[in-house]
């Protein structure tokens, strides 16, 4: 990711902000700036997600690009927020302990990183609903 | 003074390493340590955690404990001796992440394990002085022991965040007092991966001294006794050093009992005794009294007397309590350990 990339979507990746149609009440992360159901006649504005949702399904990956290589193996998952939507979001719990249905919420993480000189990325990924508040 | 803590979250990674586990790869006696020392356990970061990321979910639960509106923190201070950058702010990503951004200042501070209380004091001066409402003072630290060195066994990773301000406190800050001289006992080179220490030279002339100073200097000024107080927090590198500086002035174990939380987190430095006031906190009573006193190698050390309110019964449940991070942790074994600390270079 270029630090350009990654600036332009730090508000989407530390607080998981994205949009909401307030005509048709429909939620989007990433964020869209026109609404797909309603189109021009939308009225699209920012909006934080509370950061709990349930895994809908996952995968542990042992084989990774470059860059989370350390990581492995980690479980990637797609997550359907409470308001709507699904993102895909690493989960960082026991591997014993992941489920298709299981509660989670947002915690503040490192993304990776471009080497030990390059740009550091932080950003949301999820934990089990009962290790926090 | 018409300043105090408005609100306070805490945060600790949930792995942990036996001083057992680093003993037996060094081959030393792990019972000599754990008397020496009085510490059993530490704390250590996951591989995506660090210094911004443990404070930014520390200054989480602080504004979600009192309700606070982030938009009204006019600074954000963190005092950490392991910023993930030698050059770029790490509090502008917390600043960012925790919604305060763009109508504030941020700055990092070092003065290793007391750079949080010195951001405590910033704080309270913007804070008094009326150019900020709300001041938030973080100490967070994934903090640096050489493979084998004596701080392997307590260098550990966590992170406070105290918000500052003059409404709705949960404790006054009656004062506060700074004693500092040049005193080399710890330091780390620009490019060195772990510090360097003076061995037994951090404890007479930098910690014993310091503390015992600031402690003495604050209640000469106050005329205040340690019998005055409830609770007394020292920086706890160790077990050993705060319960033997509390015994030197006057404070009874039972008063440094509930702060006391080095044995099963290790050092968290720039966290240390901020860790301790957030798990007083957590017991505290309204109307009970707070002596605090920070050290910093190099070395420094500032004292606080804090008297808790009646508003910490309200927003004390609303985030995790120090023994609620504390709790359940997930033990691993010392290759687990080099691998999250990053010393196994890939």
């Amino acid at each position: 990711m270029s630090v350009p990339r990654f600036w332009r979507r730090i508000k989407n990746l530390y607080n998981l902000i994205g949009t909401h149609c307030e005509k048709c009440g429909g939620f989007f992360y990433p964020p869209r700036n026109m609404c797909p159901k309603c189109r021009r006649n939308g009225i699209v504005n920012p909006f934080k997600f509370k950061g709990a949702g349930v895994v809908v399904t996952y995968t542990i990956v042992h084989t990774a690009a470059k860059d989370y290589a350390k990581l492995t193996p980690y479980i990637l998952a797609i997550i359907k927020l409470d308001e709507g939507p699904s993102l895909t979001s690493q989960v960082i719990c026991d591997h014993s302990q992941i489920h298709i249905g299981m509660r989670v919420k947002s915690a503040f993480r490192k993304l990776g990183e471009e080497s030990d000189k390059g740009m550091i990325y932080y950003g949301t990924k999820f934990v089990p609903m009962e290790e926090k508040a | 003074m018409n300043v105090g803590i408005v609100s306070y979250g805490a945060y600790i990674p949930r792995y942990r390493i036996r001083v057992e586990e680093i003993a037996k790869v060094w081959g030393a006696n792990a019972n000599s340590i754990i008397d020496g020392l009085m510490v059993f356990e530490k704390s250590v970061p996951d591989l995506d955690e660090d210094t911004i990321t443990i404070a930014v979910e520390a200054a989480r639960y602080a504004i979600n404990r009192a309700n606070i509106n982030p938009e009204k923190i006019g600074a954000v201070y963190t005092g950490s001796e392991s910023h993930p950058y030698a050059v770029k702010p790490s509090r502008t990503v917390i600043a960012e992440a925790i919604g305060a951004t763009p109508d504030l200042t941020v700055a990092d501070f070092e003065f290793a394990c007391k750079a949080g209380t010195a951001a405590i004091q910033t704080c309270m001066g913007m804070v008094e002085t009326g150019m900020i409402e709300l001041g938030m003072a973080i100490g967070s630290d994934v903090s640096q022991g050489a493979p084998g060195d004596a701080l392997e066994y307590t260098a550990a990773a966590g992170g406070v965040a105290y918000i500052i301000g003059k409404k709705d406190q949960v404790a006054n800050i009656e004062s506060t007092y700074s004693y500092t001289t040049d005193t080399p006992d710890f330091w780390r080179r620009e490019g060195m991966p772990y510090p360097e220490h003076g061995g037994r030279f951090t404890g007479e002339p930098g910690y014993f001294k310091h503390v015992s100073s600031a402690a003495e200097g604050l209640m000469k000024r106050m005329g205040t006794k340690p019998s005055d107080y409830n609770y007394a927090i020292f920086h706890q590198p160790n077990g050993k050093f705060p319960t033997r500086v509390a015994k030197m002035l006057g404070f009874t174990s039972e008063q440094i009992k509930p702060g006391l939380v080095v044995p099963r987190l290790g050092n968290t430095y720039s966290g240390s005794c901020m860790m301790g006031l957030a798990a007083t906190l957590d017991i505290a009573k309204a109307g009970d009294r707070i002596f605090m006193t920070s050290f910093g190698s190099g070395a420094g050390s500032d004292a606080f007397s804090f008297t808790v309110t009646d508003r910490i019964d309200e927003i004390r449940n609303r985030a995790p309590g120090v023994e609620t991070l504390l709790a359940n942790p997930i033990y691993i074994n010392y290759a687990t350990y080099a691998r999250h600390k990053g010393k196994i270079k890939l």
